[in-house]
């Protein structure tokens, strides 16, 4: 049993780590907050510390915004089927047996591990620039014309980056659940004569939908807050400005603070909707 | 019962799945390829392979000229110290969550991994603020402070899920013959945790060493680390892909390989034991 003594000692060592972080959310959070009924434009030495919610009314009808989250929903919804698609088919694929399986393995969860200033230079580069891309020759080796990814389809090139660096991530998740299944089920449903996309269907992706859902969820908070892709690539032109980027560029680039704090919060406000049911899950497995 | 497999089934498997995990790995073979090659051949067309003149001129070119080395350095002072850092926050509260749990423990759990989820760039300009107002603007402190709290929430939850694998029955033993709480850490626990502690802290610094928001926005030369240094290569001018891969290449290898080791602590940490 805990004793008085113990539980005291606890708070005391649990302190520290929940002070910062009760800091570190609040303390920039409410400057946020503040700034965005303010308007606080520095360069233009403008300071109005109230202007009610005429931020937050610029911000959400200005149509960047509308683009912006469009642009947002795309490339997360992209980067999401990909993901999930692929991992889906390679962690399947990781669990047939075969030769070399722990080097595969290796080969496939390497892009993760990838600064995503690197891979977003080495794609726009050494593969998608349209004069020495590896890409363009190839399209030349096929006899086709070279295709300029990063103008012609730049939102779907940076959903091919951010993609690459993610199906490791949904690979090894899913390939965990899979792991998890249990065989003899299996088994009996092809004694039973079931098609191999029966079992698929019927089986293997109801088990798999917990961990689907946990996919969607921690990449999504993840890729919600995606920049150095853009910010590397195409520096928010061409539509692909998200929302996340939006409010940067607001805020850095503009130095429209009170404007780009609405837009902060707005973006706060947006990821904790995804937040709530991430919480939920890992709440409801944290009681087993 | 696993069933037996027929060679040639085993065999197309082993053939499909080389396959695709080569096409994977390919843009980083490339990379690799491309940092030994000459900056002419690196876009000769068609593009070479295997068969050029191998040259390391590249490295030493990235290593000599440039803020390389400052870079790798700022690389590891941040993503070792901001770890190191968020240890010493974490051991305690972990331990103590996982050993002596109360009524609110599930709720501070939650709690702290729901500040990872507030999206960096809501906090952005009081984060420029607060940096200005200290001085502390493109030092290596402020990105050790804010990678630390960034990361503090994964660090507490995968020593949480590590310290609660030890079996309480033992700290009661050791509380039965006289140990106090600094004993029970000391002898007890810490040898027990080690395992867990060094996982944790080998996917820290490689979430902290691919940061890149608060890298690149919070710096500029003095504590630029790799990620700001591979940035500035968006706008080249001239032949420069043999280069940005040698630059590349030398920026993630240590990581790729200290990554091949954390294979299973990744699943662990970053889905925060939602799937097991």
């Amino acid at each position: 049993m805990a004793t008085e003594h113990s539980k005291s000692s606890a708070r005391i060592m649990i302190a520290p780590a929940v002070f910062v972080l009760l800091v570190w959310m609040l303390v920039p959070l409410c400057m946020t907050l503040y700034f965005s009924f303010a308007d606080y434009r520095p360069m233009r030495a403008t300071f109005d510390a109230w202007i009610g919610f005429d931020n937050y009314v610029s911000f959400l009808t200005s149509s960047s915004f509308l683009s912006s989250l469009g642009t947002t929903l795309w490339m997360v919804g992209g980067i999401l089927s990909i993901t999930i698609a692929g991992g889906v088919v390679l962690a399947l694929l990781l669990d047939q047996p075969m030769f070399g399986q722990g080097i595969v393995r290796i080969l496939v969860i390497a892009p993760f591990f990838v600064m995503p200033t690197v891979s977003a230079l080495v794609w726009k580069n050494m593969f998608f620039n349209v004069d020495n891309g590896l890409f363009s020759y190839l399209f030349k080796f096929f006899g086709a014309q070279p295709y300029d990814f990063l103008s012609q389809s730049p939102l779907f090139s940076i959903v091919i980056i951010v993609a690459w660096q993610w199906l490791p991530f949904a690979t090894l998740i899913l390939l965990t659940a899979v792991q998890s299944l249990s065989s003899e089920q299996l088994e009996a449903a092809e004694m039973d004569g079931a098609p191999p996309l029966s079992r698929f269907w019927y089986i293997i992706l109801p088990h798999l939908s917990r961990a689907i859902t946990v996919v969607i969820l921690i990449q999504t908070i993840f890729l919600l807050s995606i920049f150095a892709e853009i910010f590397v690539t195409t520096n928010g032109a061409f539509g692909t400005r998200t929302l996340t980027y939006l409010v940067y560029q607001r805020v850095l680039e503009s130095q429209n603070i009170g404007l780009g704090s609405a837009g902060g919060i707005v973006a706060v406000i947006l990821a904790n909707f995804v937040a709530i049911f991430l919480m939920r899950i890992v709440g409801k497995n944290l009681d087993n | 019962m696993a069933r037996a497999i027929s060679p040639r089934k085993k065999l197309m498997w082993t053939a499909l799945s080389w396959g695709i995990g080569l096409m994977i790995f390919f843009p980083i073979m490339w990379t690799f390829l491309t940092s030994f090659k000459s900056e002419s051949t690196a876009i000769s067309d068609p593009p070479v392979w295997l068969f050029f003149d191998w040259t390391t001129e590249n490295y030493s070119t990235v290593l000599a000229r440039s803020n390389y080395p400052l870079a790798l350095m700022n690389s590891i002072i941040i993503a070792v110290g901001s770890t190191l850092l968020g240890i010493l926050i974490a051991v305690p509260a972990a331990w103590a969550m996982a050993f002596v749990p109360g009524k609110r423990t599930k709720d501070v759990l939650l709690w702290m991994l729901s500040t990872k989820m507030l999206p960096a760039v809501g906090v952005l300009y009081p984060l420029v603020l607060i940096a200005k107002y200290f001085g502390i603007m493109d030092s290596r402190i402020l990105l050790v402070v804010i990678l630390m709290l960034i990361n503090l929430p994964i660090i507490v939850w995968m020593l949480y899920t590590y310290f609660r694998e030890i079996p309480g029955e033992i700290l009661e033993a050791a509380r039965m013959d006289g140990a106090n709480l600094k004993n029970e850490i000391i002898y007890v626990l810490t040898p027990m945790a080690v395992p867990g502690i060094a996982s944790t802290i080998l996917l820290n610094i490689i979430l902290a060493w691919n940061e890149a928001f608060w890298t690149i926005l919070l710096t500029t030369v003095n504590a630029a680390p790799l990620t700001k240094f591979i940035a500035s290569f968006s706008a080249p001018e001239g032949l420069f892909y043999a280069k940005l891969s040698a630059a590349s290449i030398m920026a993630i290898a240590p990581i790729l390989i200290m990554g091949w080791f954390s294979q299973k602590q990744l699943v662990r940490g970053l889905t925060f034991g939602a799937v097991k």
